[in-house]
């Protein structure tokens, strides 16, 4: 037997492109956003409620990562603002690699704020740095307030927490300060909100606090 | 599914530190897997078979070492293993912990099995 020692990250090709994508970001100071979730905890509706509130003021562009449709894109694009879709044909997460050529099909110089939303799992984008400054997580009130401990990776990776479908809680035997201190358990500097798309509870203290880091990358 | 993309990686890996024509000689890949990574390991060998299946590397196999999670707690020093997703010291119960091990994913070493010369 002969032996040929690696020692090579799995991930290596992965972690080049995203090196180079956030050299590219943040030299045009842009603030990048990597939002990932469960299918179903409001991604996209959350997208649509902060454009609604911040498009004006504050320049957004937005890469779709979809298993199949363009749907979520469409839903995007009605709010004017410059939208890329990556379609993964199954593919269960982003990669650097497609982002860079998602970037590749974007003004950067006009570009604040860059959100990626990411492929419906709370597994697999754990594990894939694509270049953003900052992963934020959503989960929702009807997934049940112990989902921060079956996904503690993810957890610990945000930066930010978003407690969405805050609307529901009276309906739910969900508890969202247990939620919430299951989360603090695993990442103590979280950012925590409470958000609904629906009533638009939290929106506005989130928004503030986007634009808040918005102009702090800038500088 | 992301084994999948994994052992992708992985191949790729291999196929770049090991010569075209020693390839049929790989007998093992060893790779170091933090229970941090998210990884399923029964799930990474299945992937992996599938791929290499009627390939050069048909006959290898995967050889996993799983590393546990370790923390260090940044208030008190306290060294400690993490289980059940409790991210919190032992000792002082403070939250803020640097993480010491169990985010390994990494292509250790590849065992080829020594060619054995064959008169013709």
């Amino acid at each position: 037997m002969s032996v040929i020692t690696i020692e090579r990250k799995v991930l290596e090709k992965n972690e080049e492109f995203a090196r180079r994508n956030r050299e590219m970001l943040q030299a045009r100071g842009i603030l990048a956003l990597n939002l990932v979730s469960s299918p179903g905890a409001g991604k996209t509706s959350l997208l649509e409620r902060t454009l609604a509130m911040l498009k004006e003021e504050i320049r957004i562009s937005v890469i779709e990562g979809d298993l199949q449709t363009d749907l979520d894109a469409q839903r995007v694009a009605r709010f004017g603002v410059p939208v890329v879709q990556i379609v993964t044909h199954g593919g269960c997460h982003l990669e650097a690699r497609l982002v860079r050529d998602a970037l590749e099909q974007l003004d950067l110089e006009t570009v604040d704020i860059l959100v990626i939303e990411n492929v419906g799992n709370l597994v697999c984008p754990a594990n894939y740095d694509l270049g953003e400054a900052m992963k934020i997580v959503l989960l929702s009130t009807t997934e049940g307030d112990d989902k921060p401990l079956k996904y503690p990776e993810m957890v610990r990776n945000a930066s930010v927490l978003l407690i969405n479908k805050i609307d529901l809680v009276p309906y739910l035997n969900c508890d969202p300060a247990v939620l919430r201190r299951n989360a603090l358990q695993i990442n103590p500097s979280l950012k925590v909100f409470e958000t609904s798309c629906t009533t638009d509870a939290g929106i506005r203290e989130w928004c503030h606090w986007l634009k808040k880091e918005a102009s702090a990358a800038r500088k | 599914m992301h084994e999948l993309s994994m052992a992708q990686n992985i191949i790729e890996i291999v196929e770049r530190h090991v010569p075209r024509e020693s390839a049929a000689d790989v007998a093992a890949i060893r790779l170091r897997i933090g229970e941090l990574s998210g990884i399923v390991p029964e799930s990474l060998d299945f992937c992996f078979s599938a791929l290499v299946r009627e390939t050069a590397l048909a006959e290898a196999r995967l050889e996993i070492e799983r590393i546990p999670i370790r923390a260090r707690c940044i208030d008190c020093l306290a060294e400690f293993g993490v289980e059940e997703s409790r991210f919190l010291c032992p000792s002082c119960s403070g939250g803020a912990l640097e993480i010491l091990s169990g985010r390994d994913l990494h292509v250790v070493d590849i065992e080829l099995h020594e060619r054995i010369e064959k008169d013709s």
